[in-house]
Parts: structure tokens; C-alpha cells; sequence
């Protein structure tokens, strides 16, 4: 037992031994078929791809059956839109902006109620998150992706009545037709507040209300600071997604400015 | 045997790369670099970042018109025609901004990045926008590797899909890439990329260019990096990354989706400069690196020349 260990033991070295040897000489062999190369010089640009360049046809070929798949279905049409809708037509609210909040509330609700058991009391979207307008005709899906390029979804927060105050305060500081839902703020001629009713109901700070909103403006987009760490349900529900979802079930958009938010008189 | 070989290449290479490069320059009216000298060798980088779904032109806005990857592969095949020495790369962000993902799942662009031939491509956050099986799914349709160094994938579906480092030989010119991704934390949602773990850029940069340098005797160490460009305040970046590291030739970079005019140098930790480079996004522009290589050991006498 003890001599074959032995033997073991050497015969192990001397294979060891073997492969160092084969090691060393692969390293030598390789190192001498191996060139090294440093930097001598070092040239750098940008080139622009534009319509200077011709296409590749055999690419273009490629891309022209999954084009065509896309726009079938982008082209479709869900609903219909009987007057042009873009941001910029009014000041403090706009037909493009109510129909968003009108989004959010009516599809966020029932699903924030299966959730929950709790309904939406106000929704606040942002102004700068409508990236095209609507031209008057045909809604598509298309539509719902220009409006709403980025994959933002609709997140519920629970603010107390001082965070819903300060909300309001923000709204009327900034004077920008953010679309809103539920608040009716009405103004001065000075532009301080003349009147704010949530839901018909002065503002109550004992309470707490459900906001609709999306993920970017609860996590701080456009300074809205009174979302920080307020609580939250989130339903992986994007807001391209519900319109979507809303143009499908509804056959004419019928949406106007109105006094939600507005000068008094 | 095989060294016979690699020389007869090496020299077809060199014929046929100048007078193509030749030609094309006359034909341009812009010839700058001079004829390859004896014993030089060129290696052509090419790289994007932030593609975003764009596979066709962009339409509306102030970049109506530009990119579009038919377009994009012309540009290709014309380098590599004028330098067949050359390596195409990507710097993440390949996913979401299009209706392409949301209808395909980005089939179509890895499809069309290993038509174009892209040699490597490392991973960005967007990557994660269908989760991790979303772009686990994805990987069958691509003929190029995903190179990212300090994402630990060992307990997601992705173990073993990725290299940390890759040796690409060109002309007898080894060269060496790793990948660095963006933290994910507040980034991407956990569910997306669930036990993905993230490691420190930086101490990872200086073990992947050891390896590449000492183990794999690379020429050129290459950053593919989805760090982002610059930060104000201490987040690391490829600036930041360039100057605490050495060894690294060139950082190409995305996630901050930065313009750069040309190329920038940066001083690294033992003052020796390095490339950093980012095309913006959208597939708008393509960057191009070319080294020129002369055989043996660094000259100490001599300074690398940058023309950027």
C-alpha cells in the first residue's frame, strides 16, 4: 500500500514536470509566432447617416414585411376625432388635456377599485408629457404612440390634505394647462386663487385623497416634490396602453376646454 | 505552417486595404491618412450607442430625416470595403423607443445588427425594458456576443450568455474588449432585472484590462460602456472611469446620449491619454476609430499621434 502511494506520488511529479515543460515551451512558441503591436497613431470622426447614403436594398427587404405588419396595426382605426386637439390651443386647460385625465380616471379606476377597494379622488398628468397633438379624423394606435411616445405607467399616490394643498399651490403658481381631473381651481384676475373645490368639495385636510398620476411625476418629474414618499400602487398599466384601450371602447372623441381650471369671470 | 499563412494574409491584407483605401480617397477628394508604411497595420472601429428601435429614418422633429439602419449598413459595407480590418460595436440601449419593440420584442434590431455583422455589443438599461427573459429571448437571433464585465447574471436565466471580456484578432492585431453597464438600482424596475448584481465599475475595468493585457497579450483594450458620458458630483462615468484607470485604449460609450464633436482625450492614472468617445442616439451617427499599429514594443521616444 505504501510503495504504490510512493509511486503515485512520483509518477503525479513527473507528469507534472512533463507538463511544465510543455507549458513553457507553448508560451515560447507562441510568444515567438506572436507579434506586438503599440499605437503610432490614433484617427477619429463621426459620420452622419443621412440621405446622402444609398439604403442596402437587401436590408430595406428585410424591414419591409415587419413595416408593413406594424402598420396594419399602428393604422387601424379605433376611434375618431372630430376637431383638431393640440396642447397649445388654450392656456390653463385644453380639449387634449382633459382627454388624458379622462384617460387615466377611466381606465385606472376600476382597476385601482379591484386592486383596493378605493377609488381615484384627483388625477394630475403634466403638460410637457403630450408630445404631439391630435389632428382632426381617424384615431390609431399610431396616435396613442405620438401623443405618448415613453412607456410611462399610471401609479395611484395617497396624499394627505396638506400634500393635496400644496399640489393646488403648485397648479396655480405655475399656471400651466397640466391636464387635471376631479380639482376645479378658479382664479383672480391677479392669478391668486379665487376658488378650489375637489370634487365639488373644499378641500379637506383630515382627508386623504388618491391621486392619479405616472411614474416619471412621482418620482419628482417637472418638480412635483409633493409625491415624495407618499404611499403608492402601481399596476403595470402604461398610459399608451390605456388609451389604447380607451379609443378602442369608445367610438367619438367629443372632448372641450372647460372651467376645471380658469379665471373666474 | 499557420505562420506562413497569417504572413501571406498580412501582406494580401495590406495590398488590397490600400488600394481600396486609395481609391476611395481619390474618389472623395479626401485623401488625409497617408499610404499604409511597411509593417503598419490599421484597425477600424466602429461604434453606436443608444439605437433605440430606430430602424428606420426618423420622422418629425428636429432630427427628421437622419439615421436609419439600411442606410446605416451602406455606410458599413463602405468601410469595411476601404479597411476589411474592421470591428463594428455597440454601447447598449438597443431596445425600446420605437413601435418596432413594442410590436417584436427587439427580434428585428438584433436581426438586423447581426446582418450588419456588429462584432460585439455590450448591455444597457433599456436592454431590460421586455426583463430579463425579454432579452434572453433575443439572444438566439444574435450571431455577435454581448460583452458586459460587471453584471453578475450567475443566478438569472442569463448565466452564461454573456462574456466578461472577448479577443478579437484583425491582421494579426489582437484586441481586446470589455463591457461596463449602468447601475440598475432606481434605474431599472427589480422585477425587470431581477438578481442581476451589479459591481463596481471600476475595480472591474482594472481586472478585465489586466487579463486582457497580461493574459491575452491584447495590442488594443477597447471600454464598451453604458456608464454615461459625464455626471456632475462623484457617479462614475467614462471621464471618471479614463482617468482612475490605465491600460485602456479607448472607452466607447451611450446611456447620456451625448453628441460629441469628435473624439475626447483624457488623462489616466499614469497621465497617459485615452479615447473617450459617444455618438448620441438613434442610430444618427456613426463613430469611427482607426489605430494604426506599428509591430514591437512600445518606443519609449515616441507619442502616439491623435487626429481627431
Amino acid at each position: 500500500m505504501k510503495k504504490y502511494r510512493l509511486e503515485n506520488r512520483k509518477g503525479t511529479w513527473n507528469y507534472s514536470a512533463f507538463a511544465k515543460a510543455v507549458v513553457l515551451a507553448t508560451i515560447f512558441l507562441v510568444s515567438c509566432n506572436q507579434k506586438e503591436y503599440h499605437l503610432q497613431k490614433v484617427v477619429g470622426s463621426k459620420i452622419a447617416i443621412d440621405s446622402s447614403l444609398t439604403s442596402v436594398p437587401e436590408i430595406e427587404e428585410y424591414i419591409a414585411p415587419f413595416k408593413k405588419s406594424l402598420d396594419v396595426q399602428m393604422n387601424e382605426q379605433l376611434s375618431y376625432n372630430p376637431v383638431s386637439m393640440y396642447k397649445s390651443d388654450y392656456k390653463l386647460n385644453t380639449p387634449i388635456g382633459n382627454m388624458m385625465a379622462t384617460i387615466v380616471r377611466t381606465q385606472g379606476a376600476p382597476v385601482y377599485k379591484s386592486r383596493t377597494g378605493k377609488s381615484i379622488d384627483i388625477v394630475l398628468l403634466n403638460n410637457g408629457g403630450i408630445r404631439a397633438g391630435m389632428p382632426a379624423g381617424p384615431v390609431s394606435m399610431r396616435s396613442a404612440y405620438e401623443i405618448m411616445p415613453f412607456d410611462n405607467e399610471i401609479v395611484i399616490a395617497e396624499l394627505t390634505g396638506d400634500q393635496v394643498n400644496e399640489l393646488i399651490n403648485y397648479l396655480i403658481e405655475r399656471k400651466s394647462a397640466h391636464p387635471i381631473d376631479g380639482l376645479q381651481i378658479l382664479l383672480n384676475e391677479d392669478g391668486t386663487a379665487a376658488s378650489v373645490l375637489i370634487n365639488d368639495k373644499p378641500l379637506d385636510t383630515n382627508k386623504v385623497y388618491h391621486v392619479a398620476t405616472n411614474d416619471y411625476l412621482y418620482n419628482g418629474g417637472d418638480n412635483m416634490s409633493f409625491f415624495k414618499d407618499t404611499p403608492f400602487t402601481s399596476f403595470d398599466y402604461k398610459i399608451r396602453n390605456a388609451m389604447i384601450d380607451y379609443f378602442k371602447k369608445v367610438d367619438t372623441l367629443t372632448f372641450q376646454r372647460d372651467h376645471r381650471f380658469d379665471y373666474a369671470h | 505552417m499557420e505562420r506562413r499563412k497569417f504572413i501571406r494574409n498580412t501582406s494580401a491584407g495590406i495590398v488590397v486595404g490600400s488600394a481600396l483605401w486609395s481609391n476611395y480617397a481619390l474618389a472623395n477628394g479626401i485623401l488625409t491618412a497617408p499610404e499604409l508604411a511597411a509593417g503598419t497595420k490599421k484597425i477600424t472601429i466602429l461604434h453606436t450607442n443608444d439605437t433605440h428601435s430606430h430602424i428606420e429614418p426618423i420622422s418629425g422633429g428636429r432630427n427628421h430625416g437622419r439615421g436609419g439602419v439600411a442606410r446605416r449598413a451602406a455606410l458599413i459595407n463602405k468601410v469595411r470595403e476601404e479597411n476589411p480590418n474592421s470591428l463594428l460595436l455597440d454601447c447598449g440601449d438597443i431596445f425600446q423607443g420605437t413601435p418596432y419593440f413594442n410590436f417584436y420584442g427587439g427580434e428585428l434590431e438584433i436581426k438586423l445588427m447581426s446582418m450588419m455583422g456588429y462584432d460585439a455589443a455590450t448591455i444597457g438599461n433599456h436592454d431590460f425594458d421586455n426583463s430579463i427573459e425579454g432579452l434572453y429571448a433575443q439572444l438566439p437571433h444574435a450571431t455577435f456576443d454581448f460583452v458586459i464585465s460587471n453584471y453578475d447574471f450567475s443566478n438569472t436565466i442569463m448565466d452564461d450568455q454573456i462574456k466578461t471580456r472577448k479577443v478579437i484578432i484583425k491582421n494579426g492585431v489582437r484586441i481586446g474588449l470589455f463591457g461596463l453597464g449602468i447601475q440598475l438600482q432606481g434605474l431599472v424596475d427589480p422585477k425587470m432585472y431581477k438578481e442581476t448584481v451589479y459591481n463596481d465599475p471600476v475595480e472591474v475595468a482594472k481586472d478585465q484590462v489586466r487579463l486582457l493585457r497580461e493574459e491575452d497579450h491584447c495590442d488594443i483594450v477597447i471600454c464598451m460602456s453604458h456608464l454615461g458620458y459625464s455626471y456632475r458630483g462623484d457617479k462614475v462615468s467614462d471621464v471618471s472611469l479614463a482617468a482612475v484607470t490605465s491600460g485602456i485604449d479607448l472607452i466607447i460609450g451611450g446611456h447620456t446620449h451625448t453628441f460629441l464633436d469628435a473624439p475626447v482625450l483624457v488623462k489616466n492614472a499614469i497621465g497617459k491619454d485615452v479615447l473617450v468617445n459617444q455618438v448620441g442616439c438613434y442610430g444618427i451617427n456613426l463613430g469611427r476609430i482607426d489605430f494604426y499599429l506599428n509591430e514591437g514594443k512600445i518606443d519609449k521616444g515616441m507619442d502616439v499621434v491623435y487626429e481627431l
